[in-house]
């Protein structure tokens, strides 16, 4: 199925991350959101709220983030795609939320333009550090997919993902911007419509009768309904069983629990995305994502011309982590450096694939700016040394 | 020939009394057997005072009585 | 299981029974707990109200109360503690078609819930509150909530409740409810008809019912149990129909207001939206066609 032209504002942009983004939710067929004003995140839902009117939608700026991370999920109920926007403050308040969409299995996505924290911190400054938040934030087991762009052009074109995948796999997304990405402003090229793949959700077929809304297909990914069509279906955040209804028991609880996490296995590494640059010959393989990675990118190229074979693994789905590609870099590299905005997310989780077969090298930062290319450098030299 | 009668579904009643309490005609006691979780159900004392107006029903927390009208 | 064990009319079912999933009774509400009462009269609104039930969504938080949407034969939403309004606000704006029902407790609406709610009434958001009120966050064993009455005995006021408690129904007006009223268990026929009355009027409206939690609050309180509670109610109560909100607060064993206290017209949250979009926009608005956007 292809973009409906109605939200694609195709053409040659020059627009910051914030705004491409918003241009990816109406792309993706997004008709409802809900927010509460953060910096560095309100433009996103303030480009919306003036796009949406003439597209044929609603944006209601609700009275907290509690409230705008369920509306959208009541309105993903009633039939729309919907998404909300937030960064680490409001992330946090959503996080009872998020664990409410995965185990509801309501497709929608939360965007997160990641700020320096903790508590209020640096709302006008990146950082990376929410990004275990992301996948571990709300409590009880449950998983998530959480994209990370690190161009305006990629929070359009990530976005638009984000939307398809939540679609796929009855799963909220999170879209893990930074406020660098937020706030850059490059060219975004929006294409036509009919060159945009939209995933439709995938409504049952079945009669009200037969259909059990949480019995999965054999993707172990169940079909959605909408209300109002004469399902009378049930939906709760209580342990469930393939009606729908509450079912508190162990074996339920188990059974639900694991297929949760399963559903998520065929994306995880097989269609894991991230952009590999050098990684044939490389002896130091960084790990990067966001914003960092484009520092990263100039750190790579200043230690090859020192002779150094580093490499890039950019994540672009950070969760499910794609594990199987660090364990078999780990394989064949001296050794990993992760830099991140933050005091060290997503290297534990490349050291613990990496299980002592390569070095890990954290490169933190406690956010606020972009590290130097020199910092990553060096780095990359200590580790091929 | 009463102009109702009640209907009980006695595995369902919990005993509350509501029914007979509110019945405007006092049709009903909570009779002395109990049932299977141990309630005591309500039972009919003065069938023929039975208007049908279902009051019991509209009152009974577990959906275990309601009035009907008899056909004239 | 119907086990009937008097002579009655043939092929009689109870008349609630296709508005309730009866393939999970029996429910996990207390003996003379005055939910199911609710319940009961909701069934019988949504019956004479003959709106298509197949439009009508009903949404719940959590406590005792939250358990309704589970129970209900309609599309049905347990949502998390005091976010059904802001829910249910979602449900109604992606598809205005909906007549969407939150269904919940003192505790769920006013305490955890209690922003979402006046901003939905602030809105006048087209959504119907019926608010089970039994004084008490019953589910979790009886404690204080914004409504219990002060000087009342509950698990985390073993002393003696003395905050002061919210009016409920004063608070739904002020922050601008179309229509408030207030009824208890033991008014079943008001009730059912002000459900009804709801069920065809647009805009927030709010319904508090006052219900016995025999278990925890009437037994904490040596209030005997919950027959005692509505004989209570029967004779304490006194209808007054346009009583101002401000006189109508509760107390732990004074007299209680119930009646029809608001009934306003005011545009609903998605009139103004339209009106105020097609004013400043023209023919550039576009109507909002949202269910349609998810398919394929």
């Amino acid at each position: 199925m292809h973009a409906d032209p109605k939200g694609v504002l195709t053409g040659v942009h020059f627009l910051d991350g914030d705004h491409a983004c918003c241009e990816g939710t109406l792309a993706a067929g997004a008709r409802f959101a809900a927010g509460y004003p953060i910096t560095p995140s309100t433009e996103v839902v303030e480009r919306f709220a003036w796009r949406i009117p003439t597209v044929g939608g609603i944006f209601i700026q609700m009275e907290d983030e509690l409230a705008a991370s369920i509306a959208i999920q009541g309105a993903v109920w009633g039939g729309a795609k919907a998404f909300t926007v937030t960064s680490g403050p409001g992330f946090s308040l959503m996080m009872e939320h998020i664990g409410y969409a995965a185990i509801t299995e309501t497709p929608c996505v939360f965007i997160d333009v990641q700020r320096g924290g903790p508590s209020t911190g640096l709302p006008t400054l990146p950082a990376q550090a929410d990004m275990m938040q992301a996948r571990w934030g709300s409590h009880g087991d449950y998983s998530i997919i959480a994209l990370c762009p690190n161009s305006p052009q990629e929070c359009f074109d990530l976005t638009v993902t984000g939307f398809n995948l939540a679609e796929e796999f009855r799963v909220p997304v999170m879209m893990m911007l930074d406020e660098c990405v937020g706030h850059m402003t490059e060219k975004v090229i929006i294409p036509e419509s009919d060159q945009i793949a939209i995933t439709p959700r995938r409504y049952t077929h079945q009669s009200p009768e037969e259909f059990r809304l949480f019995k999965p297909r054999e993707d172990l990914v169940p079909d959605m309904v909408k209300a109002g069509d004469g399902y009378k279906f049930h939906v709760t955040g209580l342990t469930h069983d393939e009606h729908g209804y509450p079912s508190m028991n162990v074996e339920t609880q188990d059974k639900l629990v694991r297929r949760m996490q399963d559903k998520l296995k065929p994306f995880t590494n097989g269609r894991a995305l991230f952009e590999g640059v050098d990684l044939d010959d490389a002896e130091v393989v960084v790990v990067s994502y966001g914003i960092t990675s484009r520092v990263a990118q100039r750190a790579t190229q200043m230690a090859r011309a020192q002779g150094v074979r580093a490499g890039i693994f950019r994540l672009i789905s950070a969760w499910p982590f794609p594990e199987q590609h660090i364990r078999e870099l780990a394989g064949r590299v001296k050794a990993f450096v992760v830099p991140e905005l933050n005091m060290g997310q997503m290297v534990h989780e490349v050291e613990r694939h990496a299980a002592g077969r390569a070095k890990t090298i954290s490169v933190p930062h406690a956010g606020g700016t972009v590290h130097k290319p020199e910092v990553i450098l060096q780095a990359i030299l200590e580790a091929a040394r | 020939m009463a102009k109702g009668q009640v209907a009980i579904t006695v595995e369902r009643c919990k005993g509350c009394g509501f029914c007979v309490e509110f019945c405007p005609t006092h049709v009903l006691a909570l009779s002395s057997a109990f049932n299977s979780k141990g309630y005591h159900p309500p039972h009919v004392v003065a069938g023929e005072k039975c208007s049908g107006c279902d009051l019991c029903g509209m009152y009974c927390p577990d959906f275990a009585i309601f009035g009907a009208r008899n056909a004239r | 299981m119907s086990e009937a064990i008097l002579d009655v009319p043939l092929n009689a079912t109870n008349p609630v029974e296709p508005f309730l999933r009866m393939d999970r009774m029996p429910h996990i509400w207390c003996p003379a707990c005055g939910i199911g009462t609710t319940v009961n009269c909701f069934a019988r609104a949504l019956e004479s109200s003959k709106l298509n039930l197949n439009k009508v969504a009903i949404v719940s938080g959590i406590g005792c109360t939250g358990r309704v949407a589970g129970y209900a034969n309609l599309d049905s939403f347990h949502t998390t503690h005091g976010r059904a309004i802001p829910f249910a606000t979602g449900l109604k704006l992606s598809n205005p078609e909906l007549q969407v029902v939150v269904y919940s407790g003192d505790g769920d609406l006013f305490a955890i819930g209690g922003n979402h709610f006046i901003h939905a009434a602030r809105r006048n958001m087209d959504i119907k509150v019926i608010c089970v009120n039994n004084l008490t966050y019953a589910m979790t064993g009886g404690q204080t909530g914004p409504a219990t009455p002060t000087e009342v005995i509950s698990a985390t006021s073993p002393y003696g409740v003395f905050e002061p408690s919210f009016n409920l129904v004063q608070l739904a007006e002020a922050a601008g409810a179309s229509y408030v009223a207030r009824w208890t268990t033991y008014h079943v026929k008001q009730l059912s008809r002000a459900m009804e009355e709801v069920l065809h009027r647009k805009g927030f409206c709010f319904i508090e019912v006052l219900s016995p939690c025999p278990t925890l609050y009437q037994r904490r309180n040596k209030m005997g149990d919950g027959l005692d509670a509505m004989k209570f109610y029967k004779q304490v109560s006194k209808v007054r129909n346009g009583a101002p909100t401000g006189e109508c607060a509760l107390t732990r064993a004074g007299e209680i207001v119930v009646g029809k206290f608001v009934d306003r017209e005011r545009p609903d949250y998605l009139e103004l939206l339209q009106h105020q979009m097609k004013e400043t926009l023209g023919n550039r608005y576009a109507d909002p066609e949202i269910t349609t956007c998810s398919e394929g």
